[in-house]
């Protein structure tokens, strides 16, 4: 179901959000459809509802989405107050209960957690998406021709001057690598090189094929995630794609016949 | 017995399957309505849009319809069925051994029916191995270890009390263990999607075999050095081999991967019914091939013999099945179409 935005207030709101990623996809939360409402009250309290695919989801990352989502509303300077819910999930009233009120993540799931601590899921997947973003330009920069030692050799100066007008996904994916490269400090000045691991180091064209490799791994496991995220959400959300204009099995099993009427897909 | 487009007969022994009892009269709160919910969403999301069931169908299916899917409709010539209790959220539990070995009764030499037990009920589950051992003489059984129990949300392959259990698998004869590594439910901030304690058990227990259903998707990389260190885990291929429908060119880097680090001879298909049925998943996989471009990235094919290896060979051996003569067996008696 797509969520209504309706007026300046809200459509302020919703363009802060777009900067809250789910941490395990690297993708916006309002791209992927999570947000059910979000209702401005006497010109400055902001109310959300979110969502996520199954009940199941991962607490951990739902609080993560919540917080953000907190956050994000509460940076705009004629926000008050925020509430944010979670919904249908199995660990909705505690992730809710944490994110509004004082408590924190530990505090909230004392007792499932082993101690460990949320800030360490964060980063932890703050470097897969920076790994799956550096794998897309990677591997567009080779399918345009460029050699590993080019490649490798790009400083920060050489990569924003770089034409791709022959290579739409690397053009695409070029802002979001060096957004989060320069938000984690990975690169700052333009002489810096722009092709570096987590840990800093700088990649060597020797290196660059198993480099390769090992980003694929990575970009395999969070697809796997991202594909039956994508996949459960659409039949949670029971948005149905009826290109044929006519209802098939799925849609007489689901109960949407008579279909409702025609929506563009979300994201 | 799947017959290929020229004619060759493939031996199918399907290493994952589930009969269970997800109605809402099982139900026992909202985790159980919306735990077999999810199976139905993963159902809906994977299948080709011929093959979808009705809600109600795939909540509760009957002895008629998983025989019929399974060995009439479908190419498997044994299958396993994997216990899964989840005494928390079902009255009646939701896969149970005793269900499944009635309902296994009536077609000798069609399917193993696995055990199950939860390391957590301490002196409890060593009696429970006994007793399994004794009245059905299990050869393998499922392990769930992010099961709820009471307060506990989850447990480690490595803990003490499993250890015991593992020890006294060993001593029976229960050589199989099916681990479940893949989608997890409820990962808190402890990793749930961990392998690791894969790695533990394997080295401590070298005479069992681990069998890591989902290949620990979505830590496939963690999963593969593992089985790459380790001489006895295996993958099941479990939610991975529907991907080939709906995205190929993905299932083609997963097989790659596993081809890659695992090699051939380790790798099990599992149809996950009712969530999947085989039919489909077997045909389109003996039509697959790799695209060019990832066969060569990681210089590993996907020939013919590989996949009747991967599609029964390689779990015939660890179930210690003869399959000439197991098809010798079942060519007397053929696959009888259900009254209905």
């Amino acid at each position: 179901m797509a969520v209504q935005i309706r007026g300046a207030l809200a459509r302020d709101v919703w363009r802060r959000l777009s900067a809250v990623t789910d941490p395990e996809l690297d993708e916006p939360i309002t791209d992927m459809g999570f947000v059910e409402r979000l209702d401005i009250v006497a010109g400055s309290e902001v109310e959300i509802d979110f969502r996520l695919p199954t009940y199941w989801c991962s607490p951990n990352f739902a609080f993560l989405m919540a917080d953000g989502i907190r956050r994000a509303a509460l940076s705009l300077p004629w926000v008050q107050r925020a509430t944010v819910r979670l919904q249908d999930h199995c660990f909705a009233d505690q992730v809710n209960e944490g994110v509004n009120g004082a408590r924190n993540f530990e505090a909230v799931f004392a007792d499932l957690t082993d101690g460990s601590n949320l800030s360490e899921v964060r980063e932890k997947f703050r470097e897969k998406a920076f790994q799956r973003r550096q794998e897309a330009v990677l591997l567009a920069l080779k399918a345009v021709g460029m050699t590993p030692a080019r490649i490798t050799a790009m400083t920060l100066q050489d990569y924003d001057t770089l034409g791709l007008i022959r290579a739409p996904e690397a053009a695409a994916q070029k802002p979001r690598y060096r957004e989060i490269l320069i938000e984690e400090g990975l690169a700052c000045l333009p002489e810096d090189p722009v092709f570096v691991t987590w840990q800093g180091e700088r990649i060597v064209a020797e290196g660059l094929a198993d480099h390769l490799a090992s980003l694929r791994s990575v970009r395999i496991n969070m697809e796997f995630n991202g594909a039956l995220c994508r996949g459960l959400q659409a039949s949670r959300y029971k948005e149905v794609d009826l290109s044929s204009g006519e209802p098939e099995l799925i849609d007489f099993i689901l109960g949407r016949v008579p279909p409702a009427p025609h929506r563009a897909p979300q994201g | 017995m799947y017959k290929t487009p020229d004619g060759k007969e493939v031996f199918v022994l399907d290493c994952h399957t589930h009969f269970w009892d997800g109605s809402p009269a099982n139900q026992a709160n909202v985790h159980g309505k919306q735990f077999v919910e999810c199976f139905y969403a993963y159902h809906t999301n994977l299948s080709p849009k011929e093959e979808l069931w009705e809600k109600s169908r795939f909540e509760k299916y009957s002895e008629d319809d998983i025989y019929r899917d399974l060995f009439v409709n479908g190419p498997d010539d044994m299958a396993i069925i994997q216990t899964t209790v989840l005494k928390d959220f079902y009255k009646n539990g939701f896969g149970c051994i005793e269900r499944s070995t009635q309902m296994a009764k009536r077609h000798p030499g069609r399917f193993i029916v696995n055990g199950s037990f939860d390391p957590r009920d301490g002196e409890k589950a060593l009696e429970y191995i006994h007793y399994m051992k004794e009245t059905y003489d299990i050869q393998g059984v499922k392990m769930y270890t992010a099961e709820w129990n009471g307060a506990s949300k989850g447990w480690k392959l490595t803990d003490p009390d499993a250890y015991r259990c593992f020890e006294l698998c060993e001593k029976l004869g229960i050589k199989n263990i099916h681990v479940h590594k893949g989608p997890t439910i409820i990962p808190l901030s402890k990793d749930a999607f961990s392998v690791e304690d894969v790695d533990g058990a394997a080295t401590d227990f070298q005479n069992l075999n681990w069998i890591v259903e989902h290949c620990g998707l979505p830590r496939l990389d963690d999963f593969c050095w593992i089985a790459t260190q380790e001489t006895n885990v295996y993958g099941g291929l479990a939610v991975a081999l529907p991907f080939i429908h709906t995205r190929p060119r993905y299932f083609a880097e997963v097989i790659a991967e596993l081809l890659f680090w695992i090699g051939p001879d380790k790798i099990l298909f599992g149809s996950d019914y009712a969530i999947w049925t085989p039919k489909w998943l077997v045909e389109k996989f003996w039509n697959f091939q790799l695209p060019e471009d990832i066969a060569a990235e990681r210089g590993v094919q996907l020939t013919d013999e590989i996949k009747e290896k991967i599609l029964g060979l390689n779990a015939a051996r660890l179930y210690g099945i003869d399959v000439a003569a197991k098809r010798a067996e079942l060519a007397q008696s053929p696959v009888r179409i259900a009254a209905e």
